[in-house]
């Protein structure tokens, strides 16, 4: 069982440049890695007999403002250890290889993550969407998401007089 | 001669469908009875989870957690209480720890009854279904007398539970246990041991343990394959290192493959006598005491990120919440277990027939308000 | 019977109203046909319609429940109030559907089923016809329902209903085979094909030893063999995969709702009361019994007591199997018919032969008789 910091340093050292930044304090110690070499860092995660992460537990798309961040939430059954690995893109080029090719979980992840956070994963088998509609359009869990006015002729527009929107301040006096 | 010249016939299994799971959608593809692929559709119970936590404080998310998986709901309103706890830093009182315990090993109960019940209903065997249903409603009674409802509780509070146990509860309880142990041996005898149902499983789209790891199976799906893990041993939480308890594994059962449908149906019959323990260690050294700490009214956890995983009766569920210091969350990532089991029935399923499909999705205990939040 | 209704016509009627000699004397038979057809139908709806209600009462205590109870007493009249329920709704056909098909599916469904009530032996007096080769007459007729099946399933345009009319067509064309071998066993051990004949030949002490189930072993391995063969003929749970619930919805009965509908439902029902019936001709010795003497009045109405308590009795044993047992997937049944069944079948058929002519026939009768006059 090893512990964070590592996990961290053996990546570092297998791909040197690659970790753009550690958070190792806090409760989801995670490193932040350049985008573009997500597969093999996660390749190595997961091949290296030391390290041995052979679960990937979820794949969360985060809308930080200028940034989306894309999660990678892992974890060992042989080793009993877990990491957080994140890449970080921009609005408007949201692209991050995928790794299906390391772990079969990812392939539903990842279509959770385009649908709903409109992230493209590259090599992806079959990204279309899982949750939602193919037709629909927009990407719900982004902050600017407008919710639509129709859709199937089906109006879905709210009297805010009427349904006041859950987050305002009033129904929590 | 040239061979018989077949098509392959597109049906749809579709989300009206009288299996028990709930609204899910397979685009069959067959050569007769034997299947090529089975597309999943699913979505038709997106309520967007994710979307409202962002609108609502983090106590008042708590009966959203509910529908999440409605058949184990204070598991998943644990998941959650324990995610802003850990964020908040907040402690939980002992009773309150052991009041979650019990009421989360009931519901674990309730629901692999269900889980095993709508399996063998599928099977063609009704009966057994019935009598697992009349079992739960003994346990839907206890829950009603100490949170007000049968099926979604919203029982636990960040920093505790809601309420305390009414007097006698606990001993209603251990009455429960003491005429329910037995039934289980009963079922057996009707259902688990009856050659017909154990002929249909046994040897059944197996999954191996390398294949379970890889698609992200977990619960008992993933105990199934012969993995013996379980967040309550291997990663607990809780009051659980206190407590004893084995953790079941399939084996291959009755001589059958081992991670076959028998034997993630045999670990959840397993797993129902190992909570009955469970719940008699807690009912011996449950103290007095507080159930749940002082929590503001208006709690704003202190910015970061938590991912906290805690098992539920369909596997690990894990709540990953940020905070941003605000009352509201800023993004929670919910993920279950139904999810990664509705992923693998695509490759699982290929070469089976129609009728293994249906029981390939009972064993693995799929319920469809989990794969869509 | 065309002696009775000579006598009847000629002596009763004609002897009144001379007036009624014009009338040909086939018009008669013709309707005295039709009389006893429409009794039999009555008689065969009744027990049908029961049948459902014995059904519905027996699910629920043994699943732990009730069951119907709000319908008149005990929820009797429930299966009255289904059947009229049934007869007003509205007729919704789809529009894909292959239009004289389906609606004459459920009629050769029906027409197969209540056909074969025509030959059953209810009573030594006491029976529609006697025709002197009754039990292949019903496996004949009974198989008219595999047509029908098929019929509605193709006709429904729903391709789970045909998948639901493949697997049952497939399922009871194959089960005919152990059905007509273990038939077959007792058509030789008795020596005749009549169903009449077959309950007169096994009389004996009490009106039980008899019976031929107690002939040799090898009838009582075939009476196993006829039961699970005409279970599964009857698209009855652990068989019922064409009308699997939990993967069909209802199979080939998708489609039809209202009074078709009912058709198709109440075949079942007859037809359990009919694998009852034939079961008890072949096996246990039909109306024998205790003090039911063919000679006398009330021996024939004890008689007739005895058949219909037996065929309920195997109605309450389906009843019981169905809801206690899981159901078989096609293959798993296909190779119970063909590689368990079909074996033990001719098995029964070689083995009472040699029996019968090493041991002589009816041996065990034999024995207790040898017994009886012997002490």
């Amino acid at each position: 069982m090893a512990s964070f910091s590592d996990i961290a340093k053996a990546v570092e050292s297998k791909f040197p440049g690659v970790i753009k930044e550690t958070v190792s304090e806090g409760l989801l110690p995670h490193v932040v890695v350049e985008s573009s070499r997500v597969r093999e860092v996660c390749e190595y995660l997961k091949t290296d007999p030391d390290l041995a992460f052979d679960f990937l537990s979820a794949i969360a798309g985060v809308d930080k403002g200028e940034q989306l961040e894309v999660v990678y939430l892992l974890y060992s059954y042989a080793k009993l250890h877990s990491f957080t690995v994140k890449a970080k893109v921009s609005r408007a080029e949201a692209k991050v290889p995928s790794v299906t090719s390391v772990w079969a979980a990812a392939e539903w992840h990842e279509r959770e993550t385009f649908d709903l956070m409109g992230i493209i994963f590259d090599g992806h088998p079959d990204l279309r969407r899982i949750l939602l509609p193919q037709d629909w359009v927009g990407y719900p869990l982004r902050k600017d998401y407008k919710y639509p006015a129709s859709y199937d002729g089906v109006d879905l527009r709210r009297d805010e007089k009427d349904w006041p929107d859950p987050g305002s301040e009033e129904l929590y006096k | 001669m040239s061979a018989l010249q077949s098509d392959i016939w597109t049906l749809n299994m579709g989300p009206q469908h009288p299996s028990t799971h709930g609204v899910i959608r397979f685009i069959l593809r067959t050569d007769g009875e034997i299947i090529s692929d089975a597309d999943p559709d699913i979505g038709f119970l997106h309520r967007g989870m994710e979307k409202i936590a962002e609108l609502i404080p983090y106590a008042s998310f708590m009966p959203y957690t509910d529908r999440l998986d409605y058949l184990a709901a204070i598991n998943m309103n644990w998941g959650w209480a324990l995610a802003v706890e850990k964020l908040a830093g907040i402690e939980v009182p002992r009773r309150a720890e052991f009041l979650r315990v019990i009421t989360g090993e009931l519901n674990r109960i309730s629901s692999h009854l269900i889980g095993v019940g709508a399996l063998a209903s599928d099977m063609g065997a009704f009966t057994p279904f019935l009598h697992a249903i009349r079992d739960r409603e003994r346990i839907n009674d206890l829950f009603e007398e100490i949170c007000g409802a049968r099926l979604t509780y919203n029982y636990c509070r960040i920093g505790g539970v809601s309420e305390d146990a009414p007097p006698g509860w606990l001993n209603r309880l251990g009455d429960f246990l003491d005429y329910y142990e037995p039934m289980i041996d009963v079922f057996n005898d009707l259902i688990t041991n009856n050659k017909i149902f154990v002929e249909r499983l046994r040897k059944v789209a197996p999954v191996s343990a390398q294949m379970a790891i890889d698609y992200g199976l977990v619960g008992p799906n993933l105990r199934g394959s012969g993995v013996k893990f379980d967040l309550r041993k291997q990663e607990p939480y809780s009051i659980y290192p206190e407590l004893e308890f084995d953790i079941p594994v399939g084996i291959g059962y009755h001589h059958g493959d081992l991670g076959s449908c028998f034997d993630r149906y045999m670990v959840r019959i397993e797993e129902i006598r190992q909570s009955v323990k469970i719940i008699r260690q807690c009912l011996k050294v449950i103290p007095e005491g507080e159930i749940i700490a002082k929590v503001p009214r208006t709690l704003k956890p202190p910015a970061g990120e938590v991912y906290c995983r805690t098992e539920a009766p369909r596997g690990e569920v894990g709540f990953y919440v940020i905070s941003d210091g605000s009352p509201k969350p800023a993004r929670v990532k919910i993920r279950t277990g139904s999810w990664s089991a509705m992923s693998i029935i695509r490759d699982l399923s290929r070469g089976w027939m129609i009728a293994d499909l249906v029981a390939i999705i009972g064993s693995l205990d799929i319920v469809a308000p989990e794969v869509d939040r | 019977m065309k002696q009775t209704i000579d006598i009847v016509i000629n002596q009763y009627l004609i002897a009144k109203w001379p007036v009624l000699s014009k009338v040909p004397m086939w018009a008669y038979y013709l309707l005295w046909m039709l009389i006893i057809g429409a009794i039999i139908l009555g008689v065969a709806s009744l027990i049908a319609g029961i049948a459902s209600w014995v059904e519905r009462r027996v699910a629920g205590r043994m699943q732990s429940r009730i069951g119907p109870n709000r319908v008149g007493p005990i929820g009797f009249f429930q299966w009255i109030a289904d059947g009229l329920k049934c007869l007003f709704k509205e007729d919704v056909t789809p529009t894909n559907v292959d239009w004289p098909l389906f609606r004459f599916a459920p009629y050769l469904v029906f027409i197969g089923m209540f056909g074969a009530w025509a030959v059953l032996p209810y009573s030594a007096r006491i029976y529609a016809a006697d025709l002197n080769v009754g039990i292949l007459y019903i496996m004949a007729i009974t198989s008219l329902v595999v047509i029908g099946i098929l019929m509605g399933g193709w006709a429904s345009g729903n391709k789970w209903s045909l998948f639901g009319a493949i697997r049952s067509s497939a399922q009871i064309v194959s089960y005919e085979v152990p059905a007509g071998l273990a038939v077959t066993t007792m058509i030789l051990v008795s020596g005749t094909m009549s169903m009449q004949g077959m309950v007169k030949a096994q009389t004996g002490p009490l009106g039980i030893f008899g019976w031929n189930i107690f002939n040799n072993p090898f009838t009582c391995i075939a009476f196993f063999v006829y039961f699970i063969a005409a279970i599964a003929e009857g698209n009855r749970t652990p068989f019922d995969l064409p009308e699997a619930e939990s993967e069909l919805v209802a199979g080939y009965n998708t489609e039809y709702s209202g009074m078709r509908f009912v058709f198709f439902f109440f075949a079942e029902w007859a037809n359990m009361f009919l694998i009852g019936a034939v079961s008890a001709t072949l096996f246990f010795g039909g109306w024998q019994g205790p003090f039911a003497n063919p000679d006398t009045w009330w021996g024939v109405t004890i008689g007739g007591a005895y058949f219909f308590g037996k065929a309920c009795f195997f109605i309450f044993v389906l009843i019981w199997i169905r809801w206690t047992l899981p159901r078989l997937r096609v293959d798993q049944l296909m190779a119970m018919c063909w590689k368990y069944l079909v074996p033990i079948g001719f098995v029964c058929l070689i083995g009472s032969l040699l029996w019968m002519s090493i041991f002589g026939n009816r041996i065990f009768f034999g024995l207790i008789s040898a017994v009886a006059t012997g002490m």
